[in-house]
């Protein structure tokens, strides 16, 4: 293992007794000290993947070692590492606060630190809510508490399941910021999510999981530069029954039957070319009475994604 | 060992109690109060001795009994059983804890809190009837034996429940039939000849034959075999645990 990787997957599929095949030969490598994203959508292995890291699925084949421990021989020392925020906000209603802190902290074996518990509980916002039973606190407070507690025993690995699943827009930034807050801590963090900007904001990979495969990791620069594509569509005047030879240079579609001229453009390049092609287009004398521009959903450029060659 | 890890679990159980005082302590020295105000005093008034006890003296070992039987099993389902309801389990799979320290937190806090109230109906009952103890460390022995058995008895059952009418079957619908046939409020001498056979099946007989024999010497079977019977049956519980463990039972998929 890579001195540099803290989480090293091997060949784990894992097929539930239903016969659904959650994950297929999924490999991957997770740095030390970076922020990975998975994202996929509903039902893609996203949470089957964390939970066999995390001990809480068994895996059907292959192996998983947590900073060169393997999770199941060797799972006191690799769960210990380990820190977990599920996407469910799975709560015990009637305890306070600090105190199922406290019973996370003695959970994974780690002796009371009453100063690590109130950093922990400040950093979350939720220092002043200390005595309050749970049952009091907002569900965005409830998704803080749960961060609270996967970092009270001072984890070098985070799993956060759709952490700003359900949250406002507000919160979900101030949220970004303590994510980012602990991966300066030196804290390795591995979330999933369904909001691409997060994942852009966010992460230093990305790695992309559909129908249990783990399709791409990429460099999120990268990767955002080849999902950054938009669409601008312009409804004609007249219709077209071929695209003249000037246009040739654009990427450009006939559709609706020749009255939709679309153009598809990079949104992170240098030059998007709608201006050149508005400029070609007037010049060829091409009217159109109406334009808008779309971008492609997160669950279209998955499906994009599973049929690119990888 | 994760001595913390236990320490958290067996005080967070403890803390439910606390919390639910009226529902986990007061509720049960109550009705176990009212039996022998209706069995002891009431109708034991018109029945003769048992064995040389008298009838409410008689009962008192039976009652503890039932009661220590009902709370084990039922602290212990329900510890368990909740944080697979609501989900929070995740958090004890995913620690670095062993199934023998998980246990050792959820039964031990069961067992504690259904021994304690079973000293507190004992105490109870000691304010309505004359008890004599012949053999305290016996009766600890007893007491903390049988907490300890029934409330693995209950980890396996909270385990096992995928929901809460399931959770109320067996302490319902088995233990508590089989405490009031187990010679709770009689001598199997009692019985028909054909029925003291029958009876013999039932372990809960050899429960509170050998409670009642470390209270008064008088035991419907031998005190060694009482000993025997409920040890067997504690072995029995660890080895089931231990396959539901090894196997993720109703815990990993």
């Amino acid at each position: 293992m890579d001195p540099t990787d803290i989480v090293s997957i091997e060949n784990v599929s894992k097929t539930y007794a239903t016969g659904f095949e959650a994950l297929r030969n999924v490999n991957l490598r997770i740095r030390r000290g970076e922020i990975l994203s998975l994202l996929g959508p509903n039902g893609a292995g996203k949470t089957t993947l964390i939970n066999i890291v995390c001990g809480l699925v068994n895996a059907t084949k292959g192996s998983v070692t947590v900073d060169g421990h393997d999770i199941v021989r060797d799972y006191r020392a690799a769960r210990a590492l380990i820190g977990l925020v599920p996407q469910e906000l799975t709560t015990d209603s009637f305890e306070s606060v600090l105190g199922t802190v406290k019973f996370s902290r003695g959970l994974f074996g780690k002796s009371a630190n009453p100063a690590h518990l109130e950093r922990v509980l400040r950093d979350v916002w939720l220092w002043d809510r200390k005595d309050h039973e749970i049952r009091t606190l907002s569900g965005g407070m409830k998704r803080r508490l749960l961060i609270a507690k996967a970092l009270s025993h001072e984890p070098q690995i985070l799993f956060l399941d759709e952490p700003t699943a359900g949250v406002d827009v507000e919160l979900r930034k101030d949220m970004w910021e303590t994510v980012r807050a602990l991966r300066d801590s030196g804290v390795t963090i591995i979330l999933t999510t369904h909001y691409i900007e997060e994942a852009e904001q966010m992460a230093d990979r990305i790695g992309v999981i559909n129908h249990g495969e783990l399709i791409l990791v990429e460099e999120t620069t990268r990767l955002m530069r080849m999902l950054g594509k938009k669409q601008l569509t312009l409804e004609l005047h007249d219709p077209l029954s071929e695209l003249p030879d000037r246009l040739a240079g654009f990427s450009l579609e006939l559709a609706n039957g020749g009255s939709e001229l679309v153009f598809t453009y990079d949104t992170q390049a240098e030059r998007t070319g709608i201006t050149a092609l508005l400029d070609e287009l007037m010049e060829a004398n091409i009217g159109f009475k109406d334009l808008h521009t779309t971008q492609s959903s997160l669950e279209e450029i998955f499906v994009d994604l599973v049929k690119r060659p990888t | 060992m994760n001595l913390h890890g236990v320490w958290a679990i067996y005080t967070f159980e403890m803390a439910r109690t606390w919390r639910t005082l009226l529902q986990s302590v007061l509720a049960p020295v109550v009705s176990t109060s009212l039996y022998f105000v209706v069995f002891g005093a009431a109708i034991g008034s018109r029945i003769t001795e048992v064995d040389g006890v008298s009838y409410g003296a008689f009962i008192v070992p039976g009652l503890i009994m039932l009661s220590l039987l009902m709370q084990s099993v039922m602290n212990a389902s329900f510890g368990i059983y909740f944080p697979r309801f609501i989900g929070t389990i995740y958090e004890i799979l995913s620690a670095p804890v062993s199934y023998l320290e998980i246990v050792l937190g959820y039964v031990g806090a069961a067992a504690t809190k259904s021994a304690i109230l079973g000293l507190i109906i004992l105490a109870t009952a000691s304010l309505i009837v004359p008890i004599e103890i012949a053999h305290p460390i016996w009766m600890m022995s007893f007491l903390v034996l049988t907490a300890v058995t029934f409330s693995l008895l209950g980890f396996i059952l909270g385990i096992w429940a995928d929901s809460f009418e399931r959770l109320q079957i067996v302490p319902m619908l088995i233990i508590t039939p089989l405490t009031f046939l187990g010679g709770s409020f009689y001598s199997i001498d009692m019985l028909p000849p054909v029925w003291q056979t029958v009876t013999l099946f039932n372990p809960i007989v050899y429960l509170v034959s050998g409670f009642r024999w470390s209270f008064y010497e008088n035991a419907d079977v031998g005190v060694g075999i009482s000993l025997m019977m409920t040890v067997a049956f504690l072995v029995l519980c660890l080895l089931v645990i231990r396959w539901i463990f090894r196997t993720g039972y109703r815990l990993r998929t």
